[in-house]
């Protein structure tokens, strides 16, 4: 049944239907919509979990991680300052092979403070070793988030939600949540074979030295890699039973023979694709990039096939080397043949508004040529601020 | 002497913490550790932040534990103590969480996430392994580390006589969180210690001990003399040995007679300056470490009554071994 819910309330109800073990979160803009509708979830008894309510992100991905490792299903949620908190026992909920799922609702990281959306925070944490998968709108995001329990549990490798801070956690859209039957089909009871118990005990974290390490760091890359096809094998399982495909691992839209590609990640490509539908542009193919990690190359190289020109759209940036998804397509596709000339450009940093008509600008782009720059600066600006 | 003559061999005992692991000899921090898996029982979960503790019982692929075992950084031993003791309530089993940190993870880096536990009233044990330095990095200060002290980030000079500050008062700041339990124990007094550990199993909630443990490497004496080092610090007042029950003294381990702080600092490398012949600083520095330890008896009411050495109560009985200097 359709509902219009607001993007934190329906990830709220999205993670209630997965039947979490335990929640353990902390508020933080713009992310506390969804701690706030757990929170009273749990108090009218519509979701039955251990919620934990801690004093610090760093407290509460650690929860995550000792739930986990005790065999619960685990879930957190942050953004922004409280990923970095987070930062590093992200490393070590991955690096354990811990299946923990959270949302990022994706927020500007500071100095200058500034809590709206852009990618700072999950790009910040990009080697971390977990998942990170993109949502367009909010209805990917609750199926995204319905997958990723899937997606960790058979991969044992954590899952990060990225969806827009405010620009979808805040915004009211008529969306489909699934019946708890369905959910409880697709996603059976979590059994974690590693799991702390005195009837077996186990060591968990213990030191490794050189003498292995680097075969740890090997196995983390492979199973990382290998998670792609069960990111994919997952998503057409949801869609045949709900109709609604989440993206896979990147998704294209737009004429087959054009010659120009836009690819992005996140709530623009909702925007794009109602510039598209809207407005007068040259043909272009738009492609939604939903797996940032694992990285799907093979995916990005035959998605840009015939293109002449690749517009990559970051919303962060790596300074002193320009756009970090712009960096690793181009890198992506280094050494194929008759590959497009790609054009990299940041949009929309810290809230900065990205209007239907910055696609017909996003498509003018290789016109004008030259390297990474901030499409949407206002140099007039520039004269106040020094 | 046969095998079956041998006591210790008779007696089936429960070791969470085998041997063969790769602690220094005569580490206190490793007898805390076997001392309190023994008395908690094989129905435990542990979990570890990282220090000696971590790295010399488990360089993969070998482990020393027999109850399993958690370890993931530092400062979050209470944190996924909280984790693992929710998923345990989630999924309705009842085995004791029981959260282990040495000083650093405890009084400094570790202790906003301790004081979270405790607030929540989590089902766990935390128990500190208290060395009174960073030891696994190689003994630097930590907050822990009684003032003037030696480490080698707070060395004597010219113009500091080590540690300017004084140890962290920790028992006070986890009494002031009104837990069910809270205590202080030693490896000097392996009975007490065991008592208090089986005292903290039976309660449901957060409870806590602080277990005074040398590091003989660190606090510059042999090996061999880590109990009757311990065993000096709670006689002279310098390491009262006390239980608090919801942030209120409830009991108290007496001193029958005490014994000057002096005779505890001149057994160890770290307090070798504050006895420089030629150093008035020297002389000063002793009087504020008997100070405190005056302060402590005074504030506990370690001073005890009559001086029965049988009575086991007492902290320098000769069941206990009696006073280390005889």
């Amino acid at each position: 049944m359709l509902e219009a819910l607001e993007g934190s309330q329906a990830i709220a109800r999205a993670v209630a239907l997965c039947r979490p073990g335990v929640v353990a979160a902390y508020p933080i803009t713009p992310q506390t919509h969804i701690v706030e509708n757990i929170s009273k979830l749990v108090a009218d008894g519509k979701l039955n979990t251990e919620l934990v309510s801690v004093e610090s992100e760093f407290s509460a991905a650690s929860v995550v991680l000792g739930a986990s490792a005790a065999g619960s299903r685990s879930y957190t949620a942050s953004s922004s300052q409280g990923i970095l908190l987070m930062t590093e026992v992200l490393f070590n909920i991955s690096g354990m092979r811990l299946p923990v799922v959270m949302t990022c609702a994706n927020r500007a990281i500071g100095a200058p403070i500034n809590i709206w959306n852009d990618h700072s925070d999950s790009m910040a944490v990009r080697d971390s070793g977990w998942i990170q998968l993109h949502c367009a709108d909010n209805q990917e995001a609750v199926d995204t988030t319905i997958q990723a329990f899937r997606i960790a549990e058979a991969t044992e490798l954590p899952v990060m939600v990225c969806m827009d801070g405010f620009v979808l956690t805040h915004t009211l859209e008529t969306l489909e949540i699934p019946d708890q039957d369905l959910v409880d089909r697709y996603l059976p009871p979590f059994v974690f074979n590693r799991m702390l118990d005195p009837q077996n005990p186990l060591s968990l974290g213990t030191l490794v030295g050189p003498e292995y390490f680097s075969e740890t760091r090997h196995l983390a890359h492979e199973a990382l890699n290998q998670s792609a096809s069960t990111i994919v094998d997952v998503d057409r399982e949801w869609q045949n039973l709900t109709g609604r495909s989440a993206g896979g691992l990147l998704s294209v839209e737009g004429p087959d023979d054009a010659k120009i590609g836009v690819l992005a990640m996140g709530s623009v490509v909702s925007t794009f694709r109602e510039a598209m539908d809207c407005l007068a542009a040259e043909p272009a193919k738009l492609m939604a990039l939903r797996a940032f990690r694992p990285l799907p190359e093979e995916a990005i190289r035959s998605a840009c096939a015939g293109l002449d020109h690749l517009v990559v759209v970051d919303r962060a940036l790596s300074p002193g080397f320009g756009g970090i998804v712009g960096g690793e397509i181009k890198a992506a596709l280094s050494g194929m043949k008759d590959a497009p000339q790609i054009y990299n450009v940041a949009i929309g940093l810290g809230g900065r508004d990205v209007p239907l008509e910055m696609w017909p600008r996003l498509l003018d782009v290789p016109k004008q040529g030259g390297g990474f720059r901030i499409l949407d600066l206002e140099p007039a600006k520039l004269g106040e601020m020094s | 002497m046969s095998e079956m003559n041998d006591p210790r061999a008779r007696q089936p005992r429960f070791r969470g913490l085998e041997a063969g692991h790769r602690a220094c000899q005569g580490c206190g921090e490793a007898l805390a550790a076997r001392l309190v898996t023994e008395s908690a029982g094989p129905d435990v979960i542990l979990t570890n932040a990282t220090g000696c503790l971590e790295v010399f019982t488990t360089p993969w692929p070998q482990s020393a534990w027999r109850v399993p075992w958690l370890h993931s950084l530092f400062e979050n031993s209470a944190a996924i103590a909280s984790g693992v003791e929710a998923a345990l309530k989630a999924q309705g089993r009842r085995s004791k969480v029981i959260a282990m940190g040495g000083d650093g993870g405890t009084f400094d880096i570790g202790f906003q996430a301790l004081s979270g536990m405790l607030e929540r009233m989590h089902n766990v044990l935390y128990v500190c392994y208290d060395n009174e330095a960073y030891m696994n990095t190689g003994i630097q200060r930590s907050g822990s580390t009684p003032h003037a002290a030696r480490t080698t980030t707070s060395p004597p000079g010219k113009e500091r006589m080590g540690k300017r500050h004084l140890k962290k008062d920790l028992l006070s700041i986890i009494a002031a969180h009104h837990i069910p339990y809270a205590a202080s124990a030693s490896v000097a007094y392996p009975q007490d210690l065991r008592r208090k550990v089986r005292r903290a199993m039976e309660i449901d909630g957060p409870t806590f001990l602080l277990v005074h443990s040398p590091c003989p490497l660190g606090w510059g004496h042999d090996g061999s003399e880590t109990i009757q080092v311990a065993r000096l610090a709670v006689q002279t007042g310098l390491f009262p040995l006390v239980e608090l029950e919801r942030g209120e003294v409830a009991s108290v381990m007496p001193l029958r007679q005490r014994v000057p702080v002096a005779e505890y600092l001149c057994r160890q490398a770290r307090f070798r300056h504050l006895f420089a012949d030629d150093d008035h600083r020297a002389q000063e520095e002793r009087e504020h470490l008997q100070a405190l330890a005056d302060y402590n008896i005074e504030r506990y009411g370690l001073d005890g009554d009559g001086d029965d050495p049988f009575d086991a109560d007492g902290a320098d009985t000769i069941r206990r071994g009696g006073p280390a200097n005889s």
